[in-house]
This record gives structure tokens, sequence and C-alpha cells, in this order.
């Protein structure tokens, strides 16, 4: 089938098999900070927007987004280096497997509530899973980046 | 060599890794693969035990797109057998694998290797492949392994490699016995003895990202395979070994690691690709589904752990007797090796025991193949005999800290249990005084009732690891000075996001004076770097940690020779700054870095390169205390930890940022294996198969980890360092164990600790009255 979809703000026309999830043809389309990580969307990874909504990639066929736009960590240069300076600061990017998907839902976080607590920081970011970090660090880099941003 | 201030060891630098990794970059296994690549799949046994009597792929051939199908057929069943543990020479691990066997051992097993152009193809091919299989009775409870009528490696090609007690017509991976001083006088003597059993799961490392592999043909006709692994060195003799070819024929490169946690210290999944893109001579990948890496890989080795302590009637522990009898699987990798940890790395904690005995059987069973996991058999270990202690403290009505300041090792005492060797450095005795003021443990212990249903209480560990295996691990680097003055470091230990690349370069700066920037880092390829036995046994830091700064010295000491020599001065009369080297006498007299590199590389036969290479006859244990904070429902018996607090010592924490991050995942990890993580076999099949059943902890599962230092000196260490990996996974397990026998009052000897449980040891206090512990009594 035909589809239309807009990546990072580029309208691409493809001709795809109608049960290709999103995922797969983002990361053909060489969006490869789209990483799976399970088959049972329990983990995060795969985090992107359609239509500035965060959706697991891995459970959207890329039928779906056939006239939407749809933004990877790819296409959120500025916005995302600015927070993710953070987290780096803390050293809990470590293995950075789960960090695209994790800093995208973070960032719709921060969009829809400017000064989030603790409380709905841990459950708006329950659905990205990280092993090695332990969550702490993630945690203290998003609480600096929010009194930074405040500040700023 | 130590200095007072130190510029970049002991210094919370960012990642050099960590914006590319924040901001996603293409730099994992997958993302660098050829897109060209052959599909590769695995027919995988539905049954626990069985013989593949028909194996017809005809049909599934012919499936458009397939280029190959290998089985049992395309393998010497006579041929030589080999592990997938990645061991230094002797391997303990016993030689039990064909790449593919007729006899296929567990779920999972490999009954057939299909490689396609996409993976479309080869799920057809692989659902058209027609298996007959002659089943045979399974064994799948360890405990009635040993001299079972069943063998799991009836074979005679099996090969034990090195007298670890291997007998494979007993289904014995492994058996030893181990003791100092008199035990039973000991536990005769003694006035209590706790005598008791303990159970620890399969737990998954469950990385983030999957066992994966792809491989080339190079321009030499050699195999090149890019690898997500943690041991390149041994990948490249395990791959050689599998296929039968010369090692010289094989490179193996890591690019970044999606998480390791010691998973990937087996080749789970490099020799099918390998197999298929030697035979076809084209590029081909595996990529592992969470699937198979959930019922296919290399978990924590299930034990039981039979714990007899004696102490005195004050609390002095007069010894420790262990038997622990462990699972290796359907294979041996690591089965020999790991359970010698759950004895040797428990035991030690308890300097004025006089005597210990610790016997040990590793047996084979139709279960999935054990492997290496984070904490590797101490976290087993270390789960029965702390907990052994919590109930002998509260058995004598003692404070569980009160016991521990009585019996706990110190630095300077001689540690019998572990390997003979002196506690060389070591800060436990503060690092339990500081975790008992951090979490306020006078005021919380043992448990209030919070009036709403709940009950907070807590819970204590202590924790002891390795720095490397001793006399065995090797860590090596080369560093080079180059144009300009910046540095290169070349390693063969693997940065798997625990952040060596970087922690090495800060070794290297201190040394040589300079920014971790002006330090480019490879690692790992095994055409190029430095022989590294690999990133496990908690041996980076303190063994390739202290061959960088060995190397970085010897460097420092050329570059001074060479620009004393442009000055035209003796090395003796200069000093060198990181900038430049000058006269002692006379600061104007002096040469810059540039022109030294400048002058190695022009009319010079003289590289300025250095190669050093590292081991240690000692492995000094980082040591731990941690403390558990529990709220648990009484109702539900939900469990949540609120706080956890945890003092390290690893000797120096070369990069305090990163040692913390180890330390709070480590807690993590350990916190799920105690509440959360199970793993159960129904007919010999995995019923947690994916994250939807195996529970890892969530960020909105768990409130608060508090993690500090009181940092002992290791004087063999780089800087002082000893390792931080391994040792932070193990308290967890009985500081909550213990922390749940003070909220519900009844003592779980099994992991893990599940609501239900918990729900009916409070109904079941409610029904009897409430007797929380012997406190009372005494």
């Amino acid at each position: 089938m035909n589809i239309e979809i807009t990546v990072n703000g580029k309208k691409l026309r493809d001709e795809i098999d109608a049960d290709m999830m999103l995922i797969d043809y983002l990361r053909s389309h060489g969006c490869l900070s789209v990483k799976r990580g399970c088959e049972t969307s329990n983990c995060g990874l795969c985090t992107v927007f359609l239509d500035d909504k965060p959706v697991l990639s891995c459970s959207v066929l890329a039928a779906r987004a056939d006239g939407r736009s749809v933004t990877t960590l790819e296409g959120l240069r500025g916005e995302a280096e600015e927070f993710a300076g953070f987290i780096a600061d803390q050293g809990a990017e470590q293995c950075g497997f789960c960090n695209p998907g994790f800093v995208m839902n973070a960032i719709a976080l921060f969009r829809e509530d400017p000064s989030p607590s603790e409380e709905k920081i841990k459950e708006y970011l329950a659905g990205n899973l990280c092993r090695c970090s332990g969550y702490e660090g993630q945690l203290r880099g998003i609480e600096e980046y929010l009194k930074w941003k405040k500040q700023k | 060599m130590e200095k007072a201030e130190m510029k970049a060891v002991n210094k919370p630098i960012r990642k050099k890794d960590a914006m590319q990794l924040l901001m996603g970059a293409p730099v994992y296994t997958d993302d660098i693969a050829p897109s060209d690549c052959l599909i590769v799949k695995l027919l995988r046994s539905p049954y626990p035990n069985a013989e593949i009597e028909e194996i017809n792929t005809d049909i599934a051939a012919k499936v458009p797109g397939i280029e190959a199908i290998y089985t049992w057929k395309d393998v010497d069943q006579n041929g030589k057998r080999f592990t997938c543990a990645g061991q230094t020479y002797p391997e303990a691990s016993p030689y039990d694998r064909l790449i593919l066997d007729r006899h296929v051992r567990f779920v999972g097993d490999v009954a057939a290797i299909v490689a396609g152009e996409n993976e479309k193809c080869v799920d057809k091919a692989l659902s058209l492949i027609k298996v007959k299989y002659k089943k045979l009775d399974p064994i799948l409870d360890f405990r009635l392994a040993k001299d079972a009528a069943v063998l799991v490696h009836p074979e005679d090609n099996w090969i034990s490699m090195a007298p670890v007690g291997a007998d494979n017509k007993r289904n014995l991976c492994a058996h030893d016995e181990c003791s100092a001083g008199d035990i039973d006088g000991a536990l005769a003597g003694s006035d209590i003895i706790i005598d008791r059993v303990y159970h620890t799961k399969a737990v998954q490392q469950a990385m983030m990202e999957t066992f994966r592999t792809f491989c080339t043909i190079d321009t030499y006709g050699r195999l090149n395979v890019v690898s997500s692994t943690q041991i390149v060195f041994h990948c490249r003799r395990i791959i050689a070994n599998a296929l039968g070819i010369p090692k010289s024929m094989v490179r193996v490169i890591k690019p970044r690691i999606g998480g390791g946690f010691g998973a990937k210290q087996t080749s789970v999944s490099e020799i099918y690709p390998a197999f298929v893109t030697w035979k076809t001579k084209k590029p081909s990948k595996i990529i592992f589904s969470r699937y198979e890496s959930m019922t296919a890989s290399s978990p924590r080795h299930e034990m039981e752990l039979h714990v007899r302590l004696g102490a005195m009637k004050d609390g002095r522990i007069r010894g420790i007797d262990l038997y622990t009898l462990s699972n290796t699987g359907a294979y041996g990798e690591h089965g020999p090796t790991t359970v010698g940890l759950s004895g040797h790395k428990s035991i030690p904690l308890y300097g004025t025991a006089e005597a210990f005995r610790f016997i040990s059987d590793v047996v084979y069973t139709n279960h999935m193949s054990a492997g290496a996991y984070r904490g590797y058999g101490a976290t087993q270990g270390l789960f029965a005999v702390e907990s052994a202690v919590n109930e002998l403290a509260s058995e004598l009505g003692m404070d569980p800290a009160a016991v521990r300041e009585m019996n706990i090792t110190h630095e300077g005492e001689l540690m019998p249990a572990y390997y003979g060797q002196m506690n060389t450095s070591c800060a436990l005795d503060r690092c339990l005084a500081r975790v008992k003021e951090m979490s306020g443990w006078d005021e919380k212990y043992p448990a209030r009732d919070m009036g709403n249903g709940k009950v907070r209480s807590v819970g204590l560990g202590l924790s002891m690891q390795g720095s490397g295996i001793t006399s065995v691990d090797v860590g090596s680097a080369i560093l080079k000075l180059n144009e300009t003055g910046f540095y290169t470091l070349t390693i063969g230990a693997a940065d798997m996001g625990t952040g060596c690349d970087t922690t090495l370069a800060q070794v290297a700066a201190e040394v040589l004076e300079c920014s971790v920037d002006d330090i480019a880092v490879f690692g790992a390829d095994t055409d190029i770097s430095p022989y590294d036995s690999g990133s496990y046994a908690s041996s980076t830091m303190y063994v390739t940690g202290k061959a960088v700064e060995l190397c970085a010295n010897e460097l420092r000491d050329r570059i001074i020779r060479l620009g004393a020599e442009l000055i035209g001065l003796g090395a003796d009369e200069c000093l060198f700054d990181g900038k430049r080297v000058y006269s002692a006498a006379d600061e104007s007299r002096s040469a810059e870095l540039f022109e030294i590199a400048a002058a190695s590389m022009c009319g010079s036969s003289d590289t300025l390169a250095v190669t050093k290479t590292h081991s240690s006859d000692i492995s000094p244990p980082p040591f731990m205390a941690g403390v558990a904070e529990l709220e648990t429902d009484k109702e539900t018996g939900e469990t949540r930890v609120v706080n956890f607090y945890a003092v390290v010592d690893c000797g120096t924490p070369v990069n305090p940022n990163l040692a913390r991050v180890q330390a709070e995942g480590g807690i993590m990890q350990g916190i799920g294996m105690a509440l959360s993580e199970n793993v159960t076999y129904r007919g010999g099949r995995v019923l947690e198969s994916s994250f939807m059943q195996y529970k890892i902890p969530s960020r909105a599962d768990i409130g608060r980890i508090h993690v500090e230092f009181e940092s002992s000196y290791e004087k063999e260490g780089p800087f002082g360092a000893k390792s931080i990996g391994e040792v932070v996974i193990n308290t967890p397990s009985p500081a909550i164990a213990d922390a749940l026998y003070n909220a519900a009052g009844k003592r779980f000897y099994e992991l893990p600790i599940t609501p239900e449980q918990i729900a009916e040891a409070f109904a079941e206090r409610e029904k009897t009255g409430n007797i929380r512990s012997l406190k009372e009594k005494l």
C-alpha cells in the first residue's frame, strides 16, 4: 500500500506492506535512534511522537501514520540536547540503549507539564525501562534540568 | 603513585560518549550492520530433552529468498565440542556443545539455523521445517540431577578442560570441597547453630539490548564478527573452536553495547551468523528477540544453599559450614566458577570465625544453560549467609548491626575462606557505621506500624566481591603520543555502558597531567587491541586500570627523555607538567609537548608508544553495607522499598558519578531479584518469557536510593581503586528478606518474595497472636 508520512519535517512517500510496524519503517529511513527492546510494548525504547503525542512505534502500524507527522530524536536536536546534558552530568546515560525513548518521553512530559512533581515524573516515565541506572540518576538529572529551566 | 590533589581521578567527569548515546547516535551492532545481511533465525526445540529422529527442510528451502538451512547433518556429531563461556585458559567450563546437536537438551535448544533475505521468508521457512523428535525423559529438578539415571550429556566426546571435579556420567559439571580450621569442633562448641536452606532462581540480566551479532568476510577472506560482547578475545577463540577454523581467520569487534551485566560474557548469539557467513561467504546477522533472550540465554545459576552457622550467646560467630548446589542447566557455561563465589565471597565477611567448610556440586539439568550475571554466585551466597546472620541476631535478641560489628573482617586480617588472601584494604566497619547513621537505623529498627494498614520496617545486609580473578585476569593498554600532543589509548576491555573508556582515560590523564579530552580511546577489536581477558569479574578498573597507570608512567618517562634530548639535557635534570618538558634548574629551557610529538614523528627511530600488560596476584575485595527500608501493606502484601541506603568501599572512586550510578543500578537489580523477578519452569518451559511476566523494576516501583562512599586505599590498584560493578547487587536480597521478617514475623528462604507470601505471613501472624521475634524471650 502507498503511504505518505512526514518524518522529522520531511515528506516521505512509500509503498509498504500493510503489516509493517512504524518502528521498522522509521529505522529503514535512517531513524536509528528508535530501538526495539521487547515485543510486548513494555520497555518504552521505541517511543516517538505521532502528531506530537508520544507513542510506542513497535505497536503502531506504519499505515496508521499515513498523512500524519512523526518525530524521532533525530528531529529534536536542540530541545533534546539541552535536557540530555543534565543526564550526562549525572552519568545516568550508562549503556545508552534506552536513552532515546526516555529522552523523547521526558520531553513529552515537560511539554505537557513544565514543573512536574516527583510522583508525576515517575508515573509518566514508568513505561521507560532502564536496567543500568536504577533510575535515580535520571531523576536527579530531571530535577536539575527543571531547576535550571525555572531560573532561565 | 599517590598524590595529594588529583586532577582527573576521583572527578565526576562526563562519559566521553554520553551525549552521543543520549542523542541516539547509530553506534550499536544493529545500527551499523550492512543492509544486505542475510537474516539468521533459529528453529528451537519444544522439548526439554529429545533426539531429532528426522528433520526435513526440503519444503522450507524452497521459500523464495531462503539462502541456507542447516541442521545437525551439517555438523560432525563426533567432532570436538566447545564451550560458549568467555573464560581464560585453562577453561573451567566443560566442552559440551556443538553448533547443531542431534540431541536437544532444553526447550529452546537449537534444531536448525535458517538464513534468508528478509525476516518474512525466514519466518515462513521456520514454520515449514518438519522435525520428528524422539522425546527423552528430562531432568527438571536440580535436586535430583546428581547420579540420576537420565544423563544430560551421555556422549563420549564431552570434555572437561580443567580439574573441576566434573563427570558427565554423573550429571556433574563440577564438585569442590575446601575448609580451614576444625569446623565440626567449632559447630559442636557453639551455643547456637542456625541451620537453614536457601533457594535462589535463574534470574535474567535483562539488558535492554538483546544478544546480537553480524558477520562479514573481509578483504583477506577472514571472518569479521561485530558483536555486542564483553569478551572480544574469548569470542575469537569460541568461534574458531565452534567452526573448527584457525583463530587467525577470525576477527571480533565490539561496537557500543546496550548493557551486559555478564550475559554477554558468554557467546550466546555469535556462533550462528558466524557459521552462516563462513559457509555462504555472505554477510549475515542475528538479532535475538526478547523472548529468546528470556528463554534461551545465559541467566544466573539457580542455587540451593545449606548454611550451618555456629555462634556463641554473646554473638561471636565461630564457624560457617556451607553446601551449595548449583544448577548449570543443559550446558556448563560458568558452572564450575560461579559456585565458588557463593562461599568464597560470603564466608570471609566474618573474620572472627575460627573455621569454615565449603562444599559444592554443580549439576546439569534440562533447563536453559546458566551463565554469568553480575555478582556471579556471590549474590546467591550472600543472600544465604547474610540471611543466616540476620536470623542469628534475632534468635539472640541482638541488633543485626551489633552482631556484624562484633564479627566482620578488618584491614590487615587474613581471610582463610578468601583463597587465604590478606584483607589489604577495607572500610567495611566505616560503611556499617555510616549506613546506620544515614538510614536512621537505631530509630527505625526493627519496624513500626503506621496505623494505616501499613508497616514500615528495615533490614541490613553486607556484601563483598573481588577485583578481578587472582593471577588469571589480564589487562592491557597501548598509549601513544600523537601529532600536536594528544594521546590515543587502545584497550581490549569492553565499555558496556559502565564508562571504562572514560574512567581508564581518567587514570591516564592523571599520570600525563592532561585533560581527559586530550585522550582518544579505542576498544575493542581483536586485531588492534592489546590482549585483555575482557570486562567481567570486576576486573576492569583494578586490573586494566593498573595497566593503564603503568603504561602512562612509562610513556611519561619517554616523553621526558625525548624532551630532555631536544633541549640538550639529561632526563633526570628535567620535569614534565603535561604541557612541556623543562629544565628543573632553568624553566626557560623547555620543549613543548607538540614539539616532542613532532620530533618523535620526524627523523626519529623511537616511537612514543607504550604497551603494558598487568595481572595481579591478589583480588582486593570491595565491600558494602546496605539497609532496606520497606513499606508493606498488611492486607495485600504489596511491598515498596521506600528507601535503600548504601555505603560502598570501592577504594578510590575513579569517577564518583559513574561509581554512584553503578551502585544505584546494581541495587535496583538486587531489589528486582528480591521482590519481583521470578523464574518458573513448567514442563521444562520458562513461563516468564517477556517483560510482561518477568517484572524488572520500573521507576514507579521504588522510592529513593541513597549511595555514599567510605573509601579505603588499595595500594595495588590504580590510585587506590578497587572494583565497583558487582559488589553493589548483593545486599538488597538479605536486607529486604530481614526487613520483611521485621514487618511480618516470617522468615523467607526463597527469592523472590511475592506479595501473596507476604500477605499470608501477615494473616498467619494475626491468627497466631503476634509473636514477632524472639527478642522478648531473652
